[in-house]
């Protein structure tokens, strides 16, 4: 059986990869991800707005109290050098890369251009087999307009892509007007995959201390449905290549969006929650059934489901709303 | 060579070139010293090497004490090694000092001469600490100004190193040791050509070693020890001659020529002083002033003091001198006179004897006093002591800076007398600690420095308080070698960085008719003159001056800097001041800036470049008008209720014009009152904590941990709110023991700092408006402050709560306490006062205080006013600071004084039985004194008793009647932080532990020593940065607690009440409660931490829910109901450590300056973290082991 994939124009030995998580911070584990059967794995992101942050937060407590007392001018000892970059995470390229033989996508979150480029070419400087630009933005701006945020997606993904020669993948929000029209747009702009969805920590409320709380919930099967109708909309209609995330825990979501078009399947929550070993599960289950349903290839089913491939394409489109609401109904 | 320039301080260039001629560096902090210490474990820690290729070893040491017998033995194995030390530090350095020194061995202490601690502690520069030292063999080099330091420090190490005499290099604390000049570096190159390899050799050879065994540090009898004693005779005889062919060969090499007493001023002087440091750069400066009027006067700069060369001394003198004056910068009460003259006395009496030297007669000599304690030294007391000098009876014994009212010993002189070249331009700039000023005025003296021909000076001085501290910049730049050793009083440049400075003190004092003067104020172009204070309307007006002005906060906040306007005033003093080419100054600026920041980040780069570029849009000048208007005066420094010694003498130092005191005006004794604080109302708080009764659930936490003691409840008869202000607040009262009475918490406003912490901890929230709470900052207005003012006087007016009614197990009536520790200059936000408020409000009406020097000892107890107060019977803690090594042994004496006369009084109460009655004796001497109805029953029959006593006239009930008072519990209180508990005073408080008297202990544990600016203790936990850990401490934090449970008989409370409030209320009244010796552990969150001072309560809180700070209390007395004595009183570890290391930048900076080693050591911290937990667990599980038997003595 041949469960081999390609996406970002590597070949993978399956479409089960590990998408960014924290999962990847500690090589250790990337290890065992790649024994669990990982094609190729994510890193966690790089924030440059994180990376900025600590300076000043760091500048700030450097100087807090300075200069006031005579007996204490300062608090801390001055190292000649700070490593306040990303360094650390470049070396954790380097290591990943030294310790594991599967691909190692490095995966990036800037906040300016110069920071998105600068990362850019520093993550392909240290060995990273692919670039995913996370853009985790929430336009909270009135007076944004939707041209000016799609216009900035555009000119991140170009201003990268003129400063590396890895593959570039967008991992985007399904919060556009037209999705379809902003995956055209990235396509043309020269996206090499685009990963779909990001999901984003979401604000919940404390009734014991009454404070806002964000975080993240894992996912659940029921979050797949989201990709699994855009990857299945976008399938053949754009050159670069899709990869699902978000709501893929059992064997069947794997095969679902696959069959809908996605090169790759991301898989993040479900290793969390049950170790990484359930890579090696859900292998088993995709191989066991192709087998029973005989199909040989992966290659074979992707995209079989495809808005463009499947008997009903209306179904994946807007109108089949209404129809759930009459089925309601009746 | 062509000269290279550095603009450093003496600190750094003395570290400079020990470290790189050491091999073995054994450390101690004591200011002004510190900064020495902290360059070479910085080096170290960066493996910078010495001039031999290798990283000297650094080792902090765990007191002075320590640090020189670590020398000792470094030297004794044949090393080459140093230590840098100050004051009581040098003190502990003496016993060492005489066996070093006996033994002929090679080494230099370099030493930031500071004043000893007598009628007072003075962290401010004389010689009083190196004259202390002249007994114990070592040869004493002072230098005088920057350059000197570098020089001397080298020329130091080449005179040891061939004389075999010990070296103590010093120069003045703070003046010299903090001046940053513009002064030459010696290179490797230069050190290596001057320092031979043959001496470091021999000094290896002497070494110890088994592989050629000696013994050395016999044991001598009487038969020897004199004869052995005098065997080191040729090397002293040796020992000038060296350091003056040392000085030779150094001049050669740099061009930089010294004598060991060098003589500057005209060839046929008549009138010459002589006198060593600082000092004479001053008046070196007025000779040459004098000199060039026709004057004939001379200065001898004391180089080498001792070995005192005699002959060398004669020789310096011209013929023609008819009167010497020697001045000493120490004081040696009783003594024939002060060192450097009695040595000089006899040394002119020899050495004309010998005939050595020029002098045709006898000249007359008169000894003075000066600078003691950073007294200023300036050309005009020079000059006022050459005009003494032409008198016919010139005073002997004199002291010059002072008006001695007393004993007449002070000379005149006139203080507008100055020698200032106009080539210099002299500037004064008045800041905040916390805006950036001195940091922005020290970057410009590097870019003057460095950029330009000129020569720069910069000297600061700063505030004793540590909250809302006031720093006052002194910058000199101009062609000439700098030799001003003082304060400027003639600037051509004022900037105020702070407008809130103009009401408090006299700022435009000391600039120069036609001068400019900078301001940053809130108010624009057109409104900023109305605002100004009538007084200094006047004086710009008075005196021509071109006037400023721009709101440079809004500058530094839009670029995102918040409140530091250090770029921003450095870019409009360069724009104004004309001192360089305005267009090269702003290029200079940024390129400083790249240089500066660049390490730190683009963004602050970038930020800092922001604040240039739109600095000069901002920048306005004002038109002056012709006549001042305004209506606003200048603010009392203290209030104008206060008491005539608070607003003459006290008063007087907070105006900053303490210099103006007469002798006759301070106490004899070092004795001040308590309770002063409350006069000085510093009106430092932006925002204020403004109360909400109807949210309030009247909890009592935002009382429990004001640091300050400015948030006060109280609860009261709703009668006496007829007369409150408008807007005074209250509202009935939720605890049902109160039901009837009325409810309020004030604020002090003009006492507050501002720091938040009240609001942080806060529970209650507004239900409709959740980002309010029951107490909330809001900007402190000018209508507040009168509003406020007349609240917390009304407030005052209020009677206290009847302490006997209160029950203490509970903050919420607890807090009804009156603190009586109030409103000190501590850090906004400081972790360690709300326990020793906490101490005063319970204990404090019967408490006396032995107070470790440090942090607590400085906001406690550091001139103009002092936070320890009384209640309103006039109680309250009597307070003291001995040293910084002895407090726990200061303590215990304070109780064993305390139990000796409570026990003569007792016994003299059972001799007077007759006259006062046996019933009220036996009631006297059988009171029971746990609670405070006890207290107060036991106070009302003491009274009756000393009625009694009063016409009683017999000797023993006279006798009594001075000692009854300590028939009624004393609580005896020993504080102290970390440095002094678990470090320096850690063999003192053993040892007090195992005495078994009652005291009780508190540490305040902030982990470093904070008052000197983050050192680390044994109590600095693993990985965390600080000082001489810069790599991150290595090692487990001590465990005092377990220690002190060791004896068993010792009561232990570790709290964190940021953790549980109540169990830190209990573990304080438990602790006072044992009748033996407690000691209280408590968390101190601190600014030294590198954390948000406002949320240092959640600090302690994940500290305690980590497992990294565990609460318990080890209570003996629990033994006796067969009950084990320890109890844990926080949970299991439930966050995992990182969260809250993670907090702390002194965790959190290793991450970003070694990684690697960040996760090693939090991966071991998190280890420390599991096995203290299991082990104390276990401790704390253990019941009492059954009594065994003791195993029978069989028969053989």
């Amino acid at each position: 059986m041949d469960l081999k994939t390609k996406y970002l124009g590597m070949e993978l030995r399956t479409p089960l990869m590990a998408s960014a998580s924290p999962l990847s911070e500690d090589v250790a584990t990337i290890k065992k991800l790649e024994e669990s059967g990982a094609s190729a794995v994510v890193l966690y992101s790089l924030f440059e707005e994180q990376l900025t942050k600590e300076r000043v937060e760091l500048h700030h407590h450097l100087t807090q109290g300075t200069d006031s007392f005579a007996e204490a001018l300062t608090y801390f000892p001055e190292p000649s050098e700070f490593k306040l970059g990303p360094e650390e995470y470049l070396n954790h390229i380097r290591k990943a890369k030294e310790a594991v033989k599967i691909p190692v996508i490095a995966s990036l979150n800037g906040t300016s251009t110069g920071g998105w480029t600068d990362y850019a070419k520093k993550m392909q400087q240290a060995g990273a087999d692919a670039l995913e630009l996370n853009i985790y933005y929430i336009p909270t701006d009135m007076n944004l307009s939707s041209e000016q945020i799609e216009k900035t997606y555009i000119d991140i993904l170009t201003s990268v892509k003129s400063v590396v020669s890895i593959p570039v993948a967008l991992k985007l929000s399904p919060f556009f007007s037209n999705m379809a029209s902003m995956a055209k747009k990235l396509d043309d702009a020269g996206a090499d995959a685009l990963v779909l969805f990001n999901r984003f920590y979401q604000p919940d409320i404390d009734l014991d201390s009454l404070e806002v709380r964000p975080h993240l919930l894992l996912s659940t099967t029921a979050s797949l449905r989201l990709p699994l109708r855009w990857i299945a909309l976008l399938y053949g209609r754009i050159k670069a290549d899709m990869a699902a995330t978000g709501g893929i825990h059992e064997v069947e979501d794997a095969l679902k969006v696959l069959m809908a078009g996605a090169s790759v399947t991301m898989l993040c929550s479900t290793l969390l929650r049950h170790g990484v070993n359930r890579i090696r599960i859900l292998e088993q289950g995709i191989r066991a059934w192709m087998e029973e349903h005989e199909y040989e290839s992966i290659q074979q089913l992707r995209g079989s489901i495809s808005q463009k491939n499947c008997v009903a394409p209306t179904a994946f489109e807007r109108a089949q709303y209404m129809k759930t609401l009459q089925s309601y109904k009746a | 060579m062509s000269p290279q320039f550095k603009t450093i301080d003496a600190n750094e260039a003395v570290a400079s070139v020990s470290y790189r001629l050491s091999e073995v560096i054994a450390i101690y902090p004591i200011t002004p010293s510190s900064p020495m210490g902290e360059w070479a474990d910085a080096w170290a820690s960066e493996n910078k090497p010495n001039i031999w290729g290798t990283v000297p070893l650094v080792a902090e040491m765990q007191s002075e004490g320590g640090a020189a017998g670590a020398v000792h033995g470094a030297l004794q194995a044949g090393v080459l090694s140093t230590t840098y030390t100050a004051s009581q530090g040098l003190l502990l350095m003496i016993p060492n000092m005489y066996k070093i020194a006996g033994e002929l061995t090679p080494t230099v202490f370099h030493v930031a001469a500071r004043s000893l601690a007598a009628q007072a502690l003075s962290i401010f520069g004389d010689h009083s600490d190196v004259m202390a030292t002249r007994g114990t063999g070592f040869a004493l080099l002072c230098s005088a100004s920057v350059q000197e330091t570098t020089d001397f420090a080298l020329i130091s190490q080449m005179a040891t190193l061939k004389s075999r005499i010990p070296f103590l290099h010093f120069f003045d604390g703070f003046r010299t040791s903090h001046e940053v000049a513009k002064m030459q570096p010696l290179s490797d190159a230069d050190l290596r050509a001057l320092i031979d390899d043959a001496l470091i050799q021999q000094h290896r050879d002497r070494g110890l070693t088994p592989d050629k065994p000696v013994l050395r540090g016999t044991a001598q009898n009487p038969d020897v020890y004199f004869q052995a004693r005098e065997t080191v005779n040729k090397f002293y005889d040796a020992c000038p001659d060296i350091t003056q062919q040392a000085m030779d060969a150094f001049a050669k090499q740099t061009g930089r020529a010294y004598k060991l007493f060098d003589y500057h001023g005209s060839a046929d002087a008549e009138r010459v002083i002589v006198l060593m440091g600082s000092g004479a750069e001053a008046a070196h400066e007025t000779v040459d002033y004098l000199v060039e009027k026709g004057e004939k006067v001379g200065i001898v700069k004391v180089r080498l003091y001792r070995p005192f060369d005699i002959k060398r001394f004669m020789e310096s003198l011209p013929a023609t001198v008819k009167t010497l004056a020697i001045l000493d910068r120490t004081k040696e009460p009783g003594a024939g006179g002060e060192p450097l003259y009695l040595d000089c006395v006899s040394a002119l009496r020899e050495g004309r004897e010998k005939g050595w030297g020029k002098l045709k007669t006898d000249p007359r000599l008169i000894g003075g006093r000066y600078g003691l304690s950073s007294k200023e030294v300036t050309p005009a007391m020079i000059k006022g002591i050459f005009d003494e000098m032409k008198k016919d009876a010139p005073k002997n014994h004199f002291t010059i800076g002072i008006t001695d009212d007393v004993t007449q010993t002070s000379l005149p002189y006139d203080p507008s007398f100055s020698v200032e070249p106009d080539s210099m331009f002299r500037a004064l700039f008045y800041g905040l600690g916390s805006d950036g000023t001195v940091g922005a005025n020290k970057n410009s003296i590097k870019i003057i420095g460095e950029n330009t021909d000129n020569f720069a000076q910069g000297y600061f001085v700063y505030d004793s308080k540590k909250a809302g501290a006031i720093t006052i910049s002194h910058l000199r730049f101009g062609p000439k070698p700098i030799h001003s050793t003082y304060l400027i009083t003639n600037a051509h440049f004022v900037g105020c960085h702070q407008a809130m400075f103009l009401r408090r003190y006299d700022v435009l004092r000391y600039i120069m008719p036609g001068g400019t003067f900078l301001l940053n104020s809130l108010f624009g172009p057109e409104e900023v003159w109305s605002h100004l204070p009538r007084f200094v309307q006047e004086q710009i007006i008075k005196k021509k001056l071109k006037f400023y002005s721009i709101d440079a906060y809004k500058v530094a906040q839009e670029a995102g800097m918040g409140r530091r306007i250090n770029t921003v005033m450095q870019t409009c003093f360069f724009a104004i001041s004309g001192v360089l080419p305005k267009n090269d100054a702003i290029e200079a600026i940024k390129e400083s800036i790249r240089k500066t920041y660049g390490k730190k980040g683009e963004e602050i780069v970038k930020m800092n470049l922001q604040a240039v570029d739109t600095t000069l849009a901002q920048l306005h000048e004002i038109k002056v008008p012709a006549k001042a208007e305004s209506t606003i005066d200048m603010l009392p420094p203290v209030s104008e209720e206060a008491p005539a010694f608070v607003k003459e003498v006290l008063g007087k130092m907070a105006e900053g014009q303490g210099d103006d005191l007469k002798v006759s005006q301070l106490p004899v004794d070092g004795t001040y009152p308590t309770g002063t604080t409350k006069w000085e109302k510093r009106n430092l708080a932006l925002e204020i904590p403004v109360w909400d009764p109807a949210v309030c659930i009247q909890c009592g936490k935002c009382s429990f941990v004001c640091p300050h003691a400015v948030v006060r409840i109280k609860m009261y008869d709703p009668k006496l709110l007829a007369s409150a202000p408008a807007t005074f607040k209250s509202r009935d009262p939720m605890d049902r023991d109160m039901k009837g009475m009325k409810y309020t918490i004030q604020i002090s406003a003009e006492d507050c700092t501002g720091c938040g912490v009240c609001v942080d901890v806060c529970p209650a929230k507004n239900k409709s408006e959740t980002r309010l709470k029951a107490i909330n900052m809001q900007p402190f207005t000018p209508t507040m402050r009168q509003e406020e003012r007349d609240n917390w006087n009304f407030f005052l007016k209020i009677p206290d709560f009847d302490r006997k009614q209160l029950k203490l197990t509970g903050i919420r009536q607890q807090q009804l306490q009156v603190p009586l520790f109030e409103f000190s200059s501590a850090c906004g936000g400081c972790g360690e006062t709300p326990y020793i408020k906490l101490m005063s409000q319970l204990f404090g009406d019967r408490a006396v205080v032995a107070n470790a020097t440090g942090c607590s000892s400085i906001y406690g107890g550091n001139l103009p006013t002092t936070p320890w107060t009384q209640n309103t019977e006039g109680r309250g803690p009597a307070w003291s600071n001995s040293l910084f090594e002895d407090n726990a042994e200061f303590g215990l004496g304070m109780r064993l004084a305390i139990n000796k006369q409570k026990e003569f009084a007792s016994e003299l109460l059972k001799k007077v039985s007759g006259t006062v009655g046996d019933t009220l004796v036996q009631e006297i001497l059988n009171a029971r004194q746990k609670d405070e109805s006890d207290i107060f029953e036991q106070r009302k029959r003491v009274a009756a008793l000393k009625e009694k006593l009063k016409n009683a006239g017999t000797a023993d009930a006279k006798r009594l009647l001075s000692l009854s008072d300590m028939l009624v519990k004393k609580s005896v209180w020993i504080l102290g932080g970390d440095g002094w508990a678990y470090d320096i005073g850690f063999g003192g408080l053993d040892h007090v532990l195992a005495s078994g008297f009652d005291v009780n202990v508190l540490v305040l544990d902030t982990e470093v020593y904070s008052n000197t600016g983050g050192q680390m203790s044994k109590s600095t936990p693993r990985g965390a940065v600080a000082k001489f850990a810069a790599g991150g401490k290595p090692a487990r934090k001590k465990d005092l607690g377990l220690i002190a449970m060791s004896y068993g008989n010792v009561y232990v409370g570790r709290v964190a009440m940021g953790a549980k409030d109540e169990h830190t209320l209990k573990t304080f009244i438990e602790a006072e409660a044992y009748e033996g010796p407690s000691i209280i552990i408590a968390y101190s969150h601190c600014i030294a931490h590198g954390i948000n001072m406002t949320t240092g309560l959640k600090d302690q809180k994940a500290a305690v829910e980590s497992g990294q700070w565990i609460l318990y209390r080890y209570n003996p007395d629990r033994l006796k109901t067969g009950e084990n004595p320890l109890q844990l009183d926080s949970a299991a570890p439930k966050i995992p450590l990182e969260q809250y290391l993670m907090m702390e930048n002194r965790f959190k900076m290793l991450t970003k300056s070694k990684p690697e080693d960040a996760k090693r050591l939090q991966k071991e911290a998190q280890q420390d973290v599991y096995e203290r937990w299991a082990f104390y667990e276990h401790l704390a599980a253990t019941t009492k082991p059954a009594e065994t038997k003791a195993p029978e003595t069989k028969p053989a």
